[in-house]
């Protein structure tokens, strides 16, 4: 079974290689994002500071977005996505392959590039961290979430914008504890409890996304 | 041992009888005409005795009148949520028609009375906290669930194959579900963080019974007019999707021809 998954993760990420410049576009995307912001309110540093992690997190939520609303469409217009759904090994398994291999290629790179972007918001360096470590439970579960989304809108003429309008409603309480957790760290008051919970959310998305992902995917390809 | 024989073959031809569309159809006209009586009478009394014969509120006067439609659409707009999760259920597992028709039939409803709640309370918020809108916990959970709604009957719209949008629509009525605990935590989080105690935390005083009984009976007017809403709406779609059987047609040539 975790043979089926490593299957599938390799040859996702074999596909991703072959077409690596799509992979950049999300974190272009987040470039452009986080560089609309002081052009539209000017580069005051202190403003720019306080609202850092908010212009971040909202930038990662939309550049995942974009990226998620094409996870499946290739694999479905070409038939693989049938094939897979056709596998004796369980669905959810080899769907949350596919996730992996869209971290690996999408939510990684936005990992990496957000300390960039703090610099960028002249936010301050003791929130880096606690960016970090918010952006990898946030991440991962804003990608199962939104994949959802995605499977449930595949095929549909004007998916992406659906997707947006499915999805970011039940996204909003990883934003609102993400930022929280930033903005007490910024402040100086403990910021633990934040980040338990987006532990929380993660494991409970993480026990309960694939589940709900098979099934989306299932009754899309009914 | 042999009535509970009796009683399970009764109960199964009952919930058999009940999967088709055409008892549906019957059963929710004879139910009709009693649920809008009903509907109106309490309505009646929830109006005059609220909105005539309860006294004034000592600290909000005339304003806290706007109770009587707030609270009630309000409950509603969540009660609504919850129907459409137990028949999103209903349909994931069973695969029972009419629990999608009345999931499907419910959702607009439901969005109507969110969209009542929030006018509602604006304007009454305008008098008594100075402003039309202000990022409180519950006002910014209701607003969520509008979207919440929103995206329901977008994704319904979009998917043409009845099928399809049924099974994705209660997939996805079931994920807002579960999330709808997670949103109210996480913004009454938020909103303790970003401002303190204010006038939102409106402690309330117990409530007089003259102005007790006219609210309930507008909660009570406010579900039965969404029962019979619901009814109406239910048979529409029934006609809808049921349009080329024979039942349907035979229905229509009657009245077609006068006979009914």
């Amino acid at each position: 079974m975790l043979k089926a998954m490593q299957c599938v993760i390799e040859r996702d990420l074999r596909l991703y290689f072959q077409h690596w410049g799509e992979c950049l576009i999300p974190v272009l995307f987040l470039i452009l994002v986080v560089s609309l912001f002081p052009m539209a309110l000017g580069s005051e540093p202190k403003l720019l500071a306080r609202i850092a992690p908010a212009v971040i997190w909202i930038a990662v939520v939309l550049s995942l977005l974009m990226s998620l609303e094409s996870v499946f469409r290739q694999d479905y217009q070409e038939g693989s996505l049938a094939q897979i759904v056709l596998s004796p090994y369980p669905l959810s398994i080899l769907l949350l392959g596919k996730l992996i291999a869209h971290w690996i290629m999408v939510g990684l790179p936005l990992l990496v590039l957000a300390p960039f972007l703090n610099i960028l918001l002249q936010g301050s360096s003791e929130g880096l961290g606690v960016l970090g470590l918010t952006l990898i439970f946030g991440i991962p579960t804003l990608s199962l979430i939104g994949s959802i989304g995605a499977a449930l809108t595949i095929g549909l003429p004007n998916g992406g914008s659906l997707l947006a309008v499915l999805v970011l409603p039940i996204m909003m309480p990883i934003v609102i504890f993400g930022t929280c957790a930033l903005t007490a760290a910024t402040e100086g008051v403990a910021f633990y409890s934040e980040l338990y919970v987006l532990a929380a959310l993660f494991i409970l998305t993480l026990v309960l996304g694939p589940v709900a992902l098979s099934n989306a995917v299932r009754a899309s390809l009914a | 041992m042999q009535l509970e024989q009796v009683w399970r073959n009764g109960m199964n031809r009952f919930l058999h009888r009940l999967g088709s569309l055409q008892v549906a159809y019957q059963m929710a006209g004879l139910c009709l005409p009693w649920f809008s009586t009903l509907c109106v009478l309490m309505m009646v009394y929830g109006v005059v005795g609220g909105l005539f014969l309860a006294p004034p509120d000592v600290e909000q006067g005339d304003a806290f009148r706007m109770i009587y439609i707030h609270v009630p659409s309000a409950f509603l707009s969540l009660m609504i949520y919850g129907v459409i999760f137990v028949n999103s259920v209903v349909y994931l597992v069973w695969h029972i028609k009419l629990a999608d028709i009345t999931a499907k039939c419910s959702a607009s409803v439901g969005a109507t009375y969110t969209i009542i709640a929030l006018f509602s309370g604006a304007l009454w918020g305008k008098p008594m906290w100075g402003t039309w809108w202000i990022w409180d916990a519950r006002l910014t959970s209701e607003l969520i669930l509008l979207f919440l709604y929103m995206g329901y009957m977008g994704l319904r719209n979009a998917i043409r194959e009845p099928k399809r949008a049924a099974k994705a629509s209660a997939i996805l009525a079931v994920i807002g579900m579960v999330d709808i605990p997670i949103i109210h935590f996480s913004v009454e989080w938020w909103a303790t963080l970003h401002q303190g105690a204010t006038l939102a935390k409106f402690s309330k005083p117990s409530i007089a019974s003259e102005m007790l009984y006219p609210l309930l009976a507008m909660l009570g007017a406010f579900i039965l007019f969404y029962v019979a809403l619901l009814c109406v709406r239910v048979r529409v779609e029934i006609l809808k999707r049921e349009r080329k059987t024979q039942w349907v047609q035979a229905g229509f040539a009657a009245q077609g021809s006068g006979a009914a």
